[in-house]
């Protein structure tokens, strides 16, 4: 296991594994998201009371989903790098920020959208928005940190401290619609085994969620390898690699 | 057919937010993809001389 680890660890195992692996990523996602799409905008019924409108949720409901456990993600490496100083861990860290945050964006507007016509008002301050936005504000204030420093490494150590204080939200994100009064609607599919929502609609919805992570995971993986081949740059490996390429033909 | 455009009354909503995640995903695959070529072009014109590797 701990070998393992540590060779997966190696910048240019990872560089080679993501290279063959996050084409199958890019796939999946794109029939998950595919069948999420057609299940979700034309096979599911509209609903009883929302009517077509509740048809943001195929978009909404994965784009937060994913701003919170992508946020975890973050959180973890962030330890990872901040505990072993592994390198990897913080390239990981300063990749996820970006990504992240745009699903947190994602997951904000599609809200203003639906929060519209159900509610009457693009934006209340209530718990679970407003916490959302911090969560927003927490994945850009990693990135800026990031670009305010010229060394890398000392860069991504300041970004982890502040992924790490900031996972204190992750719950409160989370419970918001339980601990307050919310206008926020409950969760939809937290019963395992009795989600409240019939099978056509759900099926749509795990797919989507599922296909965004696969997504997220595959933009996750190829800003990583940027990251690594930059870092790397006075590197054998990195070397070869650029001569693979132009004996290839590429650049 | 029109009637799936229209999404009860509710197009207006419906469809800004799938084009918002459209966007987003675009987003997703062209900013990497920008990035790779930087770095790749930087690499190239800046590759050190075989005597300064480690």
């Amino acid at each position: 296991m701990w070998t393992w680890f540590h060779r997966l660890a190696s910048p240019p195992t990872f560089y080679r594994l993501a290279d063959r692996y996050s084409p199958w990523l890019a796939v999946l996602s794109l029939l998950l998201i595919g069948y999420g799409l057609v299940g979700g905008l034309w096979l599911a019924p509209p609903d009883y009371q929302q009517g077509d409108a509740f048809r943001i949720i195929y978009v909404h409901v994965p784009a937060a989903w994913l701003s919170l456990s992508g946020y975890v993600a973050m959180a973890a490496a962030a330890a990872v790098a901040i505990i072993w100083r592994i390198k990897l861990a913080e390239c990981v860290v300063v990749a996820i920020a970006p990504v992240g945050a745009s699903f947190t964006a994602l997951a904000l507007i599609t809200g203003m959208l639906w929060g519209k016509p159900m509610w009457g008002k693009y934006w209340v301050w209530d718990a679970r928005l407003t916490s959302e936005l911090v969560l927003l504000f927490l994945y850009l204030g990693v990135l800026g940190l990031n670009r305010a420093f010229e060394d890398p490494r000392a860069g991504a150590r300041a970004c982890g401290l502040l992924a790490l204080v900031g996972v204190v939200n992750v719950p409160i994100v989370h419970y918001s619609v339980e601990w307050w009064n919310s206008l926020h609607q409950g969760s939809t599919v937290s019963r395992i085994g009795k989600p409240a929502i019939a099978a056509s609609m759900l099926w749509p919805l795990l797919s989507m969620t599922f296909g965004c992570m696969a997504f997220f995971g595959w933009a996750v993986l190829r800003r990583v390898q940027n990251d690594v081949l930059l870092r790397e740059r006075r590197s054998t490996w990195v070397a070869a690699l650029l001569g693979e390429r132009k004996a290839a033909g590429h650049v | 057919m029109s009637e799936f455009f229209a999404m009860g009354g509710y197009a207006a909503y419906v469809w800004s937010s799938f084009g918002v995640f459209a966007a987003v995903v675009v987003w997703n695959v062209v900013t990497p993809r920008v990035e790779r070529t930087a770095v790749l072009r930087k690499l190239i014109e800046d590759e050190p001389q075989s005597g300064d590797r480690e």
